[in-house]
């Protein structure tokens, strides 16, 4: 058992924690603050090879292995949780099943730009009606000749408002339920495809989650990804690897409010000292560590699992149900460090806690990652 | 364009600890990096590269784990790497290490320029690069801030105190560099990956030098480190105004206040 990071991964940490802090930190406020989305930082990411990381390396990927991904994840996360989120997205839900499903030509097509950052992908699931019960599916897809004509709508697509390469999931069949459904990729300028408006959320403001709509969009049919009715095991395997990037992320905001704590209660005085010499600060702080580090542990095992082939979607679910839950903890312990200063805009921590929450809502609510667990106890 | 880069790992801390006893800097629990000018002098490198093509190889003299250094280079999009490792080279201070990289120079052969960044953080004497050239017998030029090679020459814009001076080189010649002439690229995944996993680091100790062993390490060192310690400044400084020659005559008057001129 080796605890120790490779010579490869610590140089991606300290090579990603370099760029998160000079490229990424400085714009994570005003992002925050005006709900905007990062445009600017895409083609950087792109640059270093951030976008399709864990891509085979013919397809423009960066070929590491999936503790690199966490790691790297974790570091744009604690400079700005959208960032991280955009990259998660990316990376784990549009390349990794682009490159696990596609034929040679959907890879070269579609994976290629997509892992090189020259267009940014989306995953569609999630319809009004269709959340953690991802099975209950509305839109539908019809077969006219080689084409599919494509109808209905999604929403809280991450990265939607500047995405251009879409994996949507559809019902081909709608008297199959679960097994009637099939993914498809398509495009922004297909012909009947939109996205609705922005939404205005409580954090990771500036991610780009919106709806999208399908009115008569025809797609090829070359364009179906895997098999017909294969879509929700697609989809399912997909969120597997997702759960390892949302809980890194979730790693990373934990650890941004961490280091906030230790820094503004060492400067903080109060009763005539620095607030960190009073053992309630200290306790909140020694709780950060031990939760943050339990749940990198448990994150880098779900990674190091998936890159040795073996079933990882426990301990895949295991790693975010926990990452989330500390990061949510943390960041409201954060707050208490900070007193009523970290309640005021100005202090990172306020945004922190906000981008919290998301993790224990998507890619799988907190609930959802428990019936995983419980379902593989109780077989 | 055939280019040799010389760098130095380097404790990253910009206020070293030292241990007071020893004399010496404590790393232990620092993370060792590239020199910061160093990463300047690699980015020029690359970028000398883009226009004229060639080859880039890195050199270091350190201990084993300066190897890191080495692959980071790689990463960034270097060629090729050399570390020059041996215990023999213990004890080196700037003019044993120049002797001993200007030797590892002349072991790699073919080179048409030799850039060094122009100080490290962790000794700041910006000696290396000069001696190299002085032991090499190469023409130097210190304080780079903008480079440019046309043919086999170089027309380099040197920065000085109080402005800057634009010289022009023959080839092969040894420039050292700083902060203000461009910004260091990141290593990329990709980089990383191929640093890592495809690259080789070329290793070479003493005995490939063909040295002189009275001038390397500890015996070839004319200057010992008696102790080292960080200036605290005792008094506040004192700008004296006027034209120089108003100011001349005010300071000889207050040394000869203090009696230090007669």
């Amino acid at each position: 058992m080796d605890f120790q990071l490779t010579k490869e991964q610590r140089l991606v940490q300290q090579t990603v924690r370099d760029f998160a802090e000079k490229e990424v930190a400085p714009l994570a406020q005003e992002i925050d603050q005006e709900g905007r989305f990062p445009r600017e930082t895409v083609p950087k990411l792109a640059k270093l090879g951030l976008l399709g990381m864990m891509t085979d390396p013919k397809y423009g990927g960066g070929g590491v292995d999936s503790v690199s991904y966490t790691i790297a994840v974790e570091e744009v996360s604690k400079a700005c949780a959208t960032t991280g989120v955009l990259m998660s997205v990316n990376n784990s839900l549009v390349c990794h099943p682009l490159e696990k499903f596609g034929t040679e030509s959907q890879k070269e097509q579609y994976l290629g730009p997509v892992a090189r950052g020259e267009r940014l992908g989306a995953f569609g699931l999630t319809e009004p009606g269709a959340g953690t019960d991802a099975g209950s599916q509305r839109s539908v897809a019809v077969k006219e000749g080689d084409e599919y004509i494509i109808n209905g709508s999604k929403v809280f697509i991450s990265n939607a408002e500047a995405a251009e390469t879409f994996v949507i999931f559809v019902l081909t069949d709608p008297t199959a339920g679960a097994r009637g459904i099939s993914a498809f990729i398509v495009e922004r300028e297909f012909p009947g495809f939109s996205v609705g408006k922005v939404e205005d959320k409580m954090g990771i403001r500036g991610n780009g989650a919106a709806e999208l709509f399908f009115e008569d969009m025809a797609v090829p049919a070359d364009n179906l990804l895997g098999q017909e009715g294969k879509g929700f095991k697609i989809a399912m395997g997909t969120l597997d690897g997702g759960r390892i990037g949302i809980a890194s992320q979730a790693v990373g905001i934990a650890q941004a409010a961490m280091e906030e704590s230790v820094k503004y209660s060492q400067e903080r005085e109060q009763f005539g000292k620095a607030i960190s010499k009073f053992q309630a600060i200290q306790w909140m702080l020694a709780d950060m560590a031990t939760e943050i580090a339990a749940s990198r542990h448990l994150v880098r095992k779900a990674a190091y699992i998936k890159d040795s082939g073996k079933p990882y979607s426990v301990a895949a679910a295991m790693a975010k149900l926990m990452a989330s839950d500390v990061a949510v903890r943390v960041t409201r312990d954060a707050i208490q460090v900070h007193g009523g200063y970290g309640y005021i805009k100005d202090y990172t921590v306020e945004r922190l806690y906000r981008d919290a929450k998301i993790t224990e809502l998507y890619e799988g609510t907190s609930e959802v990652q428990r019936m995983v667990i419980a379902g593989s106890l109780l077989r | 364009m055939d280019i040799i880069v010389c760098i130095k790992q380097v404790p990253d801390t910009n206020d070293v600890r030292i241990d007071e006893k020893k004399g010496t800097l404590i790393r232990e629990g620092v993370p060792s990096i590239i020199n910061p000018d160093d990463k300047h002098a690699i980015e020029e490198a690359l970028r000398i590269r883009e226009k004229e093509g060639g080859k880039i190889t890195i050199l270091t003299m350190g201990p084993p784990q300066a190897d890191d250094a080495l692959r980071e280079s790689l990463a960034m999009g270097a060629d090729e790497a050399i570390l020059l490792s041996d215990r023999a080279f213990a004890g080196s201070d700037t003019w044993a290490t120049a002797y001993s990289i200007a030797r590892a120079v002349n072991a790699i052969g073919k080179f048409d320029l030799i850039i060094c960044g122009r100080q490290a953080i962790d000794g700041d004497t910006a000696q290396v690069g000069p001696q190299l050239a002085e032991s090499l017998e190469l023409p130097q030029v210190t304080y780079a801030r903008k480079v440019e090679i046309s043919g086999d020459k170089a027309v380099i814009e040197r920065a000085l105190e109080d402005g800057h001076e634009t010289l022009e080189t023959s080839l092969p010649a040894v420039i050292t560099v700083i902060g203000d002439l461009n910004e260091p690229r990141y290593p990329t995944i990709k980089g990383i990956v191929t640093a890592y996993r495809d690259k080789e680091v070329g290793k070479m100790t003493a005995a490939d030098l063909n040295a002189d062993e009275a001038k390397i390490g500890l015996k070839g060192s004319p200057t010992q480190v008696k102790k080292t310690f960080v200036m605290v400044p005792k008094r506040e400084g004192e700008l004296i105004e006027g034209t120089a020659k108003e100011a001349a005559g005010t300071l000889i008057e207050r040394l000869q206040d203090k009696n230090v001129l007669r």
